[in-house]
């Protein structure tokens, strides 16, 4: 077609203008969300920008890739791995932040003494899996008949409210309660059942019938024919108490308007009303409900609904509450079986602390744990045998029922006493018989700091305790796990080492040894060398490798891997142990060893270079158990997490300036990491930056040796590349290690990845790399380093573009998009810029097409060749296209690079580009601005060039 | 048409003492208008005495004294004849409380064989058409603190503690199954105040067996009759459990009891009735011997 066989002729004389552009430094990323990843108290950092987050996140530091790390945000799935961290040390770093903000504002007054205290909710989840049973449990109710047999009808008349409640009353006693033998889990589900009874019952204003259902509930509190469920049944059950309270509560306050002084207004009362405040109507239900309760029979039910309404007694007056907390302690006395009685003490601290106010001395915790001490013989006493008998049961399981509430009333009692108390406290227990439980107790209750201070006397009390209750090892641990909280006094350190070594010792079980020496292990690893360190992890696996007994303490060896890895101050050192790796290769079963190693690995993610080549050595060898354990059933996210791990290792090992040593290990790294892309790229990567540090280092001027060493590197990522399976990645690695090559001056290899590059785009398959968007970014980025490639003398003029264009033409392109357009597009712009006799950059050392041909008329030649048939490929396209507005925008873009870059004089070029103009104008599919501020422009540009002058008055532009 | 027709006291928990003035209004609520033959308003007192099924042959014999006693009988008329609007009305009233002539107001009390009750009584009398409309609403008496009419109980009024011990020898039945027990206790007093619990403790030292509850029991003695012969009944009030289970030994135990409201009150000594209470101390041992140690007690207001 005539119009489509233009001659094309470039304008080679363009002096561009460069305007630098407004540079400022800085030290991040603009685009990187700001996170604070260490926990740090803000106080020490108060001048640190706010960060939008209100709560400091914990977060690996550098598990990802530098480029994801500065660009996004953690992912949820990691950030939420980071945060399960054990509970021990979470709490270690809680205490710490604390410890440090009381230190900075010990005047502050603490308005929250119980802060320090783990709030009840939270223990509850950690009550209810531990002490569960397989045995049946019984249940005695008269609210959970199958089908409810009370039928309700309309209630007309008063006098038939009254009677059908006084059925209901009569169907509530006697006959109908029925005696249930149930699993554990339907026996929750029946006191869920109750509790919504409860609620129901309440809202369908049948109060005495919800004083009852509380009763019935708090009732089964005083059985304890299931001992090991006893403390699992104690939280579901006080959850419904607490429930009735509170609706108790709620609905007292609720009828208690009052009138603010001088208004008329019945206003709710406020949060902190005083006694005063209540109308005598309140107060009267008030102590109806108080009448009411002190006449429920039983003793046991009637504390714990007490207990549950003794917020209430703030309606009648401020001293109700204190006094019967008081009285309650006492009444307490009174129940006979022991294990009821301490957990009834719980109840009252739980329910003590949140009813007392802030400047309450709170005397009834430190009464409860007294009272507890008072009668703790009876815990051995003839009932207590019999009953333990009964249901087979030991007596150091039996101490651990008492655990969960004792931990609870001391830890509150701690909060509100001084130290003498304290040791007073621990005076009388060293005088008590059996004193295993109190002990253990004192020791995981009191304040860590007080407990390390006097840890050799507590070793000495530990060593005294011979009863059969709470047994050495877990005594040991509990005090183990105080000491790595707050540490010994630094002289008494090595002594208490020496004397608790010696208990565990003669530990022969190892379920014991291990659950004791779990907790030691951090207090080993924090104060002492790597001797001593050494020397432990060689008693454990002592222990552990008779009988292969480590198969059953898979989960124990791995936390103490955990702890030795996350406490060590110097990981290192850690690696070049003689029994760190024998310990590792305790486990046997391959998805804990994976695990282990992933932990391992992945706290070890600290910035710091190793170059040692034991350290190396243990880090590949743990990296290539995470390697091997990826198959074709590995998740995607657990094949994405191993690769960033192994990135990291990748990552940390650096020789400094022995080069080739480097290049050794990531020859040797690509062998052992062969499956995972990741870390194929990410070597391909570290390589490059070695070629590009060797240049720096020589300052582009390559002796022998150096030139061979880059040459090396360029050929590791030319083999290196093929074997990774994304398609996309190859084809940025391509560029980029092309980009190098040709950056060390090995045109040769510069050259042979760019075809390679080229090679691989007619043969992509993968989706993401297929995409038009990435395909054209990355083709503009291929040009614009093409342009500096020199010539291959054996190839002719223009080869690599030549392919370049060939390739380009194959592609299956989306029609509708035309991306073929816009690419030729730009490689008309970036033949007409080769066609320049100097162009705007150059690579440092490498000579390009410009002082090569020297703008040999031959060259300009063959360059206005190439772009004739680009201009009739792209007329073709767009006639193709037919009229759109996808066409108006392609002609517009040609147009103004024939009216910037081609030679106007040659009179087909300026038709040409009329036409264009005309073609982009037709349908009216033109984004008129754009084509008036073009036409603005080619007009201040124009002022040296005749032509153009002509060009820019003929150029019609539409009205808008 | 209906209307409705309601009481209503001033004070939220109902309690007067003698020769204060019962403050309410009457509400009448009517959707239409009504015309009525007049409203009175009565206030009444009455001690109401019962006798027991297995006593009453003797007390037919003085059938004169069990009729009831009336305390306070005081009608007033609200108004004459006349028509009430449609709508509420509210028509407010003040009645002295005075008792008749030689009578005193005792206080409310409710038991199985005497019950003292007071009460406001409505009455709205219409033509013989429609029906009369009557509403009763009940409100308490106490007495005023430290004011008991039964003035000789005061007099042997002692306040001092009283300590108890209780061994197997000490059990007035012999019945065999009394293990080896040493039961020390004290009470803060035994002439209680009837707004305050009762209080004291009490401590297992030894025990051959275990023990499965220890119970107060709340009794009230009722006697109704005169000089020449009367019926006295002893019937349980409440039972309140203060031990449960093997109560550990050396420890002391709170015995701690509230008065419950209603079925307690001062103790009252009359010519025609008397109200005494007492106070069981209950131990039941694992092989279900019981023991029980009786402490009459004196209940006052003050």
């Amino acid at each position: 077609m005539a119009l489509n066989a233009i001659e094309w002729k470039t304008r080679t004389n363009i002096k561009p203008k460069i305007n630098p552009l407004q540079k400022t430094v800085v030290n991040e990323h603009p685009l990187k969300v700001v996170t604070v990843t260490e926990r740090i108290p803000r106080k020490i950092f108060g001048s640190q920008p706010s960060t939008g987050r209100t709560t400091p996140v914990s977060t690996p530091a550098s598990i990802l890739e530098p480029l994801t790390l500065a660009l996004k945000q953690l992912d949820p799935l990691s950030e939420f791995t980071m945060q399960e961290i054990d509970p021990l040390s979470k709490m270690a770093a809680e205490r710490d932040v604390t410890d440090a903000i009381s230190s900075v504002s010990s005047k502050v007054v603490d308005d929250n003494p119980f802060i320090n205290m783990e709030p009840w909710a939270s223990r509850k989840a950690g009550i209810l899996s531990k002490y569960t049973t397989s045995e049946k449990l019984s249940i005695i109710t008269s609210f959970l008949a199958e089908g409810e047999k009370v039928i309700l009808k309309a209630q007309s008349t008063a006098v038939d409210k009254v009677q059908h409640r006084l059925e209901q009353l009569d169907c509530f006693e006697e006959g109908s309660q029925r005696k249930l033998d149930l699993s554990q889990s339907e026996y929750i589900g029946r006191i869920e059942q109750l509790n919504r009874e409860l609620v129901s019952a309440w809202h369908s204003e049948q109060r005495v019938k919800a004083l009852k259902i509380a009763i019935q509930c708090a009732k089964l509190l005083a059985d304890t024919d299931v001992l090991p469920f006893y403390p699992s049944k104690f939280v579901l059950i006080t959850d419904i108490l607490d429930t009735f309270g509170k609706l108790v509560y709620d609905r007292l306050r609720m009828k208690a308007d009052y009138y603010k002084p001088g208004s008329s207004k019945a206003v709710p009362l406020p949060e902190d009303f005083t006694p005063d405040m209540v109308p005598p109507s309140a107060k009267e239900t008030c102590l109806n409900w108080f009448y009411k309760i002190a006449s429920i029979r039983e003793l046991v039910p009637r504390l714990y609904v007490e207990l549950a309404l003794v917020r209430s007694y703030n309606f009648i007056s401020s001293n109700d509450c204190p006094d019967a907390l008081k009285r309650v302690t006492d009444m307490i006395h009174g129940v006979g079986n022991p294990l009821v009685a301490v957990y009834a003490r719980c109840y009252l601290c739980r329910v003590g602390i949140n009813v007392s106010s802030k400047k309450d001395h709170c005397s009834f915790l430190i009464k409860n744990f007294t009272g507890f001490l008072d009668s703790y013989q009876h815990l051995f006493s003839r009932s207590v045998k019999h009953e333990l008998h009964k249901q087979n049961m030991h007596m150091s399981t039996y101490m651990t029922l008492y655990t969960p509430a004792l931990d609870f009333i001391l830890e509150g009692a701690v909060c509100k006493v001084n130290d003498n108390v304290l040791s007073d406290l621990i005076n009388t227990c060293s005088k008590l018989k059996n004193s295993s439980l109190i002990l253990n107790t004192i020791m995981s209750g009191f304040k860590p700091t007080y407990i390390a201070e006097q840890a050799l006397e507590f070793l000495n009390m530990i060593g005294n305790c011979t009863d059969d209750g709470i047994p050495l090892h877990l005594l040991l641990r509990t005090l183990g796990l105080c000491l790595t909280i707050c540490p010994p006094p630094t002289e008494q350190r090595k002594q208490i080492l020496t004397i608790v070594w010696k208990y565990i010792a003669q530990l022969h079980n190892p379920g014991d040894y291990i659950t004791c020496t779990e907790a030691w292990v951090p207090y080993v690893v924090q104060y002492f060398s790597t001797r001593e360190i050494n020397a432990m992890l060689g008693d454990i696996i002592d222990h552990m490798v008779p009988n292969r007994c480590y198969e059953k303490y898979y989960s124990e060896l791995k936390l103490i891997i955990g702890k030795v890895v996350s406490h060590i101050p110097d990981f290192e050192l850690l690696l070049v142990m003689d029994n760190f790796l024998p310990l590792i290769d305790l486990f046997q079963q391959d998805s804990v060893r994976v695990e282990v190693c992933k932990n391992i690995l992945t706290l070890c993610n600290n910035e710091t270079k190793t170059s040692d080549p034991v350290i190396t050595n243990t880090l590949m060898f743990l990296c290539s158990v995470l390697h091997d354990s990826v198959n074709a059933l590995t998740p995607e996210d657990e094949y994405k997490q191993i690769g960033e791990i192994l990135c990291n290792v990748v990552r940390k090992v650096d020789y400094g300036r022995d080069f080739e040593h480097q290049l050794n290990f990531y020859v040797e790294a690509r062998g052992a990491f062969s499956n995972i892309d990741v870390v194929l790229a990410e070597l391909v990567q570290c390589v490059n930056s070695l070629s590009v540090n060797t240049r720096q280092i020589v300052k582009g001027i390559h002796t022998r040796k150096t030139g061979d060493f880059v040459r090396a590197c360029a050929a590791y990522c030319f083999i290196t590349i093929p074997s990774i399976v994304s398609e996309r990645s190859r084809l940025e690695l391509y560029l980029l290690s092309g980009q190098v090559a040709l950056f060390n001056q090995c045109l040769g290899q510069a050259d042979a990845c760019f075809k390679a590059a080229l090679a691989m785009i007619p043969t992509l398959e993968d989706a993401p790399a297929k995409a038009e968007a990435f395909l054209i970014s990355y083709i503009k980025t291929f040009l614009s380093t093409l342009l500096v490639v020199p010539d291959n003398p054996e190839k002719g003029v223009l080869s690599l573009t030549r392919i370049l264009l060939n390739v380009l033409r194959e592609f299956e392109w989306n029609k509708q998009n035309c991306g073929l357009g816009t690419i030729y597009v730009n490689v008309i712009d970036m033949l007409s810029v080769m066609a320049q006799e100097v162009y705007p950059y150059h690579v440092d050392k490498v000579e390009s097409n410009d002082s090569l041909y020297g703008s040999d008329p031959k060259f300009i030649s063959e360059i206005n060749n190439i772009c004739s048939i680009v201009v009739g490929e792209l007329l073709n396209l767009l006639q193709e296209l037919g009229s759109c507005r996808r066409q108006s925008q392609i002609a517009v873009d040609l147009f103004v690079r024939i009216a910037t870059r081609g030679d106007l004089n040659s009179g087909p070029v300026f038709h040409l580009a009329l036409n264009l103009w005309q073609l982009s104008l037709k349908n009216g599919y033109c984004d008129v601005k754009y084509m008036i501020k073009t036409k603005d422009y080619l007009r201040r540009c124009s002022a040296t060039n005749n032509m153009l002058q002509q060009l820019v008055q003929k150029m019609a532009v539409p009205q808008i | 048409m209906s209307i409705n027709l309601d009481i209503r006291l001033k004070r939220a928990d109902k309690i007067y003492h003698e020769n204060e003035n019962v403050v309410g209004v009457i509400v009448i609520s009517s959707n239409s208008d009504f015309k009525h033959e007049g409203i009175t308003l009565t206030m009444e007192g009455i001690v109401n005495l019962q006798v027991s099924s297995k006593n009453v042959g003797i007390i037919e014999a003085f059938y004169n004294s069990v009729k009831p006693i009336q305390l306070i009988n005081l009608p007033c008329d609200v108004t004459g004849p006349g028509k009430l609007p449609s709508g509420v009305t509210e028509i407010p009233f003040e009645i002295p409380l005075k008792p008749k002539a030689n009578k005193v107001l005792y206080e409310t009390y409710h038991g199985v064989y005497v019950n003292i009750s007071y009460g406001l009584r409505c009455d709205i009398k219409r033509s013989f058409l429609s029906k009369d409309l009557q509403k009763c609403q009940q409100f308490l008496i106490q007495y005023r603190p430290g004011c008991n009419p039964s003035r000789e109980i005061s007099v042997k009024n002692s306040r001092s503690p009283v300590h108890f011990e209780l061994n197997p020898t000490m059990l007035t039945s012999t019945a065999p199954g009394a293990p080896d027990f040493l039961l020390k206790g004290e009470l803060n007093t035994v002439c209680c105040n009837i707004t305050k619990p009762f209080i004291g403790k009490l401590m297992l030292v030894h025990c051959a067996i275990a023990v499965r509850s220890i119970e107060l029991q709340l009794v009230r003695v009722e006697t109704c009759g005169c000089a020449e012969g009367y019926a006295r009944e002893a019937t349980e009030i409440q039972n309140i459990q203060i031990g449960d289970g093997d109560v550990p030994r050396n420890i002391p135990i709170p015995i701690y009891m509230i008065f419950p409201r209603l079925f307690t009150c001062p103790t009252l000594i009359t010519n025609n009735f008397k109200i005494e209470f007492e106070v069981n101390i209950v131990v039941v041992f694992e092989n279900d011997h019981l023991i029980t140690n009786n402490f009459p007690i004196i209940l006052v207001r003050e």
